[in-house]
C-alpha cells in the first residue's frame, strides 16, 4: 500500500515542480534578498525587518536594492555589490566562503559527530553488558531508587 | 533612603561574606574531624544564619531603591536616567529592573530570596544544605560586590538635582515588562539552586541520588520560570517592537534559550540517573553547565560583547563576569577531576530501542541546539579574531541551521515515550508506532490542500514550507502518541472503577503526575511547533491610507477611518483608527499608534492585533507620508501565532501537574504522618525535601 501511495505521488510533485519553476517575480526577489540584507544603522534588524521610525539607511538601501534587481543582476551580484558597498556586515548569514564556511559545517558536522558517538557507544556498551561485574551498591541509594521509580515510574 | 540603601547593600556583603567563610570553615573542620577550640557545627549555625540575615539585608535595599522610584528621588542617578515624574507607577516599580545596576540588585535579591529558602529548609539534609549554602554565598558574595564596588545603584547626582528625570526607554513601558524580567532572572538565578546542591554533592561525595530528588522541583520551578520569562520576552517582542515577529535570534534573546536548552536536557537526562543510576557525570555537566551558561548570558547582556537590539543596560562590568566565570569553571572542573570516582555509571545502555537511548539522542539533540546558538552568537568575534572583520550571523543562518535540528527534537519527543526502559522489542515498537504513525501521514496529506506544499523547498531556496509541512506531520505523531498513552492508562483504570474515560484519565494522571505532567508539557511542546511553523507563511502589505481608503490582505479589508493626534503628560501619540472587514461584515476596529515619549525623547509603535486561532492579523502605524501627512499602515497576516500562546499555557499546566505529588505517595504520606511521628519516617523526610 505504502509502495502504491510513493508511486502516486511521485508524478504529482513532478508536475507541480515544473509548474512553480520561474514564478519568482521582482517582488518576490526583493523580498527573498531583503531578507537576507541587514538595515546598517546600528539597529541590528533585517533590512525588511527595520521599522524604526526616521532609519537614514532602511530606505537607501531598499531602493538600492530594487535598483540592482531592475537592472538584471543575479541574486549573488546583488549580494557581492552590497557587500563591496557596506562591508560584510551588511549580508544576514555569512557568505559561503573561506573561513565562513566553518560556520556552516561545524553545527551538523557535530550533529554527525554526537549521532555517529552515541550509536558507537551503545553498541560498545551491549556487548561488554554481558561480561560487566555487578556495581557495588549501598542499601540506602537501592531502597531509595526503589522508591522513586515506584512514585514515578516514567 | 539612598544612604539606608548603600548601608543594607554593605551590610548584605558582609552577611554573605560570613556565610561563605564560616560555612567554609565549619565544612572543612566537619570533613577532616579536627575538632579544636572552634564547634564546627555551631560555626555552621551562624553561616547559615548569617545567609538568612543576609536576605532581609538585600530586600530593604531593593525596597530603598523601589522607594526612591516611587518619591521621584532624582538625587540617585539610577532613578535620574530611568524615571521620571508622569511615569506611570507599575513602571516606576519596573524601574528596579530596567537599567544595570537595578537589574544586578534584583539578580542579588532573587538569589538572596532563594537562598532564604534553602536555608529555612535545612533540615531535608542539614549537611548537603549547609554545603549548597556555602556555595551559594560564594555566588552572592560576587553579586553584592557588584552593587556595592562596580554599579552601585545609590550613587548620588553631583552639582544639582534635576527637577525630573530622564524617564523610563519607551520600549520598556509595556504591562509584560513589569513581569517578564523578574521570570527571566527567577530562571537564571534559580540554576544556581541545583547548581549548589550538585556541586555540593560532588564535594561531599555524597551517596546516591537523593541531591537529585531534593533539587527536582526546584529544577522544575526554575526551568518553568526560564519558560514562561523567555515567552513573555517573545510576546514582548511581537507587540512592541513591531516587525511583525516574536523571535529575531538577537544575542540577547539566544542568551536566554542557552541555559534553557540544557536545563531540559537536564530535566530528561537525571530520570536515567533516578531510574538506572546512569549518566551521573553526564548530569553534573548539564548543570554546571546550565549554570554558566545563565552567567555568560548575563555577561553577553551586560559587557556590549556582542550588539544587540535589548541589551537595555551595557557597561563595562564584563571583565568582572568574566572572572567570575572562569573561576566558577575552574572550581567545576577541580572538584570534578578529584571526585570524579564518585560518578561511576551502574548500569548501561543495552538497546537503541530503548527510553535510556532516546534520552541520550534527546540530550545530544538539546545540546547540539544549544551549541548551535553559542556557536551563531559568538562567531561574530570568531570571525573577526580569524579574518580581521565582523559577520553577520542571524535569522537566515539559524533558520538553515537550527530549525531541523528543533524538528529532530520533536520527532523525538514523540518516540521517547513509546519505548520502554532498557529495551523495546520490535514487537512493541511496531504496535505502539502503528497508530502515530497513520496520524502523522493523514496530517501530512492533509495539509498539502490547506497551502503547505513541501515540494517548494526543490524549486525555491526557502526551505520555511518544507520544515512546516515535517512539522505538521510530526505534531500529528506526538500528539498522537500522548493522546494514546492517555487512553490506554485511562482504559485500564476504566475497567476497574467503572468511571467515565475522562475521571479515569484525570485519575491516571493524579496516580502519576509526574509522567503524565510530562506528556502535557510534551503537548504544549508540540502546539508552539505549530505555531512556530506559520511563520513560513507569512504575508505583509504596506500602503499610505487616506480617509476611507481600503488595503486587503488574506481574508481581510481593512479601510481607513480615521488619523490623528493626542497628548497626555508621559507621551504623545499619533495614532490611526482602522476598521477590518471579511466578506462584508465588519470583524474588529484596530487603532496603531506611534507614541513619542516626552521625557526620553524616543518614539515607540504601539501595534494593533486582531488574534483568532488561524492567523493574526497584525498592524503597525509605520509613519506618516511627508507629502500628504497620511498615515502609512503596514499589515501583516501571520498564521498561527495564538498556538504558541496557548501550547505555553498547555506547557505551564503540566509542568504544574508535574509538580504534584502523586495521590498514591500523597495518601501513604499521610498513613505515615499518622503512623509515625513527623519528620522521623523516611518518606516524609524524602518528601519534605522536595
Amino acid at each position: 500500500m505504502s509502495r502504491v501511495i510513493r508511486f502516486a505521488l511521485l508524478p504529482l510533485l513532478a508536475v507541480a515542480s515544473v509548474l512553480t519553476l520561474g514564478t519568482a517575480d521582482t517582488q518576490a526577489r526583493f523580498n527573498d534578498l531583503g531578507h537576507k540584507l541587514m538595515c546598517m544603522c546600528g539597529c541590528n534588524q533585517i533590512l525588511l525587518e527595520c521599522n524604526h521610525l526616521g532609519c537614514p539607511d532602511a530606505a537607501k538601501e531598499s531602493q538600492e536594492l530594487r535598483a540592482a534587481i531592475g537592472t538584471g543582476e543575479s541574486d549573488t551580484a546583488v549580494m557581492e555589490a552590497f557587500q563591496a558597498e557596506y562591508g560584510p556586515t551588511v549580508l544576514a548569514a555569512p557568505w559561503l566562503s573561506r573561513f565562513n564556511i566553518v560556520a556552516w559545517v561545524v553545527p551538523p558536522a557535530l550533529l554527525l559527530l554526537g549521532l555517529f558517538g552515541t550509536f558507537a557507544l551503545v553498541r560498545k556498551w551491549r556487548l561488554r553488558a554481558a561480561a560487566m561485574p555487578a556495581v557495588a551498591d549501598d542499601p540506602a541509594s537501592r531502597d531509595l531508587r526503589e522508591r522513586i521509580r515506584k512514585e514515578t515510574e516514567i | 533612603m539612598p544612604a539606608f540603601g548603600s548601608f543594607a547593600l554593605v551590610v548584605a556583603l558582609l552577611l554573605s561574606a560570613w556565610n561563605l567563610l564560616a560555612g567554609g570553615v565549619a565544612l572543612r573542620l566537619l570533613a577532616t574531624g579536627s575538632r579544636g577550640a572552634i564547634v564546627p557545627e555551631r560555626l555552621a549555625e551562624t553561616a547559615r544564619r548569617a545567609g538568612i540575615a543576609s536576605f532581609i539585608a538585600v530586600s530593604c535595599a531593593a525596597f530603598a531603591l523601589v522607594w526612591a522610584a516611587f518619591t521621584n528621588d532624582f538625587r540617585l542617578v539610577y532613578i535620574l536616567d530611568h524615571s521620571n515624574r508622569a511615569l506611570p507607577w507599575p513602571y516606576k516599580f519596573a524601574a528596579l529592573w530596567s537599567g544595570q545596576e537595578g537589574s544586578l540588585l534584583l539578580w542579588a535579591w532573587l538569589l538572596a530570596g532563594y537562598g532564604f529558602v534553602l536555608r529555612l529548609r535545612h533540615k531535608v539534609d542539614v549537611k548537603l544544605t549547609a554545603y549548597a549554602s556555602t556555595i551559594l554565598a560564594g555566588i552572592q558574595v560576587f553579586f553584592l560586590l557588584l552593587v556595592n564596588v562596580a554599579a552601585t545603584p545609590f550613587s548620588l547626582v553631583q552639582g544639582a538635582v534635576p527637577p525630573d528625570g530622564n524617564g523610563l526607554n519607551p520600549l520598556l513601558q509595556y504591562p509584560e515588562m513589569v513581569i517578564h524580567p523578574p521570570m527571566l532572572y527567577l530562571g537564571y538565578v534559580g540554576f544556581s539552586v541545583p547548581f549548589a546542591f550538585a556541586l555540593g554533592a560532588l564535594m561531599m561525595r555524597y551517596p546516591g541520588e537523593k541531591w537529585i530528588h531534593i533539587t527536582r522541583r526546584w529544577t522544575m520551578v526554575t526551568w518553568l520560570f526560564l519558560t514562561v520569562g523567555i515567552f513573555l520576552g517573545m510576546h514582548w517582542a511581537y507587540n512592541v517592537l513591531g516587525w511583525g515577529g516574536y523571535w529575531g535570534w538577537d544575542p540577547v534573546e539566544n542568551a536566554s534559550l542557552m541555559p534553557w536548552l540544557t536545563g531540559t536536557a537536564f530535566l530528561h537526562s537525571v530520570m536515567m540517573q533516578e531510574k538506572r543510576g546512569m549518566m551521573k557525570s553526564w548530569n553534573v555537566w548539564l548543570i554546571f553547565s546550565t549554570f554558566l551558561l545563565s552567567i555568560l548570558g548575563t555577561l553577553l547582556t551586560r559587557s556590549g560583547l556582542v550588539s544587540s537590539v535589548h541589551a537595555f543596560a551595557q557597561s563595562s562590568i564584563g571583565t568582572w563576569f568574566w572572572v567570575f566565570l572562569v573561576i566558577v569553571l575552574a572550581v567545576c572542573l577541580f572538584t570534578y577531576i578529584l571526585h570524579r570516582d564518585h560518578l561511576k555509571t551502574e548500569h548501561q545502555l543495552e538497546s537503541l530501542a530503548s527510553r535510556e537511548s532516546s534520552f541520550a539522542f534527546n540530550n545530544l539533540v538539546l545540546l547540539l541546539a544549544c551549541f548551535t546558538v553559542l556557536w551563531g552568537t559568538l562567531f561574530p568575534i570568531l570571525s573577526e579574531f580569524v579574518q580581521g572583520n565582523k559577520v553577520t550571523v542571524s535569522a537566515p543562518f539559524y533558520n538553515r541551521v537550527a530549525v531541523p535540528v528543533g524538528v529532530f527534537l520533536l520527532f523525538l519527543t514523540g518516540i521517547g515515550p513509546l519505548l520502554a526502559w532498557r529495551s523495546t522489542s520490535l514487537r512493541s515498537v511496531r504496535k505502539n508506532f502503528v497508530v502515530p504513525g497513520i496520524a502523522a501521514l493523514v496530517v501530512a496529506i492533509a495539509v498539502i490542500p490547506l497551502g503547505v506544499h513541501p515540494w517548494t523547498i526543490f524549486t525555491t531556496d526557502h526551505e520555511g514550507a518544507f520544515y512546516a509541512w515535517v512539522t505538521f506531520a510530526l505534531a500529528g505523531f506526538v500528539a498522537t502518541a500522548i493522546f494514546a498513552e492517555f487512553f490506554r492508562g485511562a482504559r485500564v483504570i476504566q475497567k476497574h472503577t467503572a468511571q467515565n474515560l475522562l475521571s479515569s484519565a484525570v485519575q491516571l494522571t493524579r496516580r502519576n503526575t509526574r509522567r503524565y505532567g510530562g506528556y502535557i508539557v510534551h503537548f504544549g511542546v508540540v502546539l508552539i511547533f505549530i505555531g512556530i511553523s506559520g511563520q513560513a507563511f507569512n504575508r505583509s502589505v504596506e500602503q499610505t491610507m487616506g480617509y476611507k481608503q481600503t488595503m486587503n490582505i488574506g481574508p481581510y479589508q481593512i479601510e481607513c477611518m480615521d488619523y490623528s493626534q493626542d497628548t497626555n503628560a508621559n507621551y504623545d501619540s499619533t495614532y490611526a483608527i482602522l476598521n477590518v472587514y471579511r466578506d462584508g461584515h465588519m470583524v474588529t476596529q484596530l487603532d496603531p499608534a506611534i507614541r513619542f515619549y516626552q521625557a526620553s525623547q524616543q518614539p515607540a509603535t504601539i501595534v494593533a492585533n486582531h488574534s483568532v486561532p488561524l492567523w493574526d492579523l497584525y498592524v503597525v502605524f509605520a509613519g506618516t507620508d511627508p507629502q500628504t501627512g497620511q498615515p502609512v499602515i503596514k499589515a501583516f497576516l501571520n498564521p498561527l501565532v495564538m498556538w504558541i500562546w496557548i501550547g505555553l499555557l498547555v506547557t505551564i499546566f503540566g509542568t504544574a501537574v508535574a509538580l504534584f505529588p502523586n495521590l498514591t505517595a500523597a495518601l501513604a504520606a499521610q498513613r505515615s504522618r499518622v503512623s509515625v511521628p513527623a519528620g522521623h519516617g523516611p518518606v516524609a523526610a524524602g518528601r519534605a525535601g522536595d
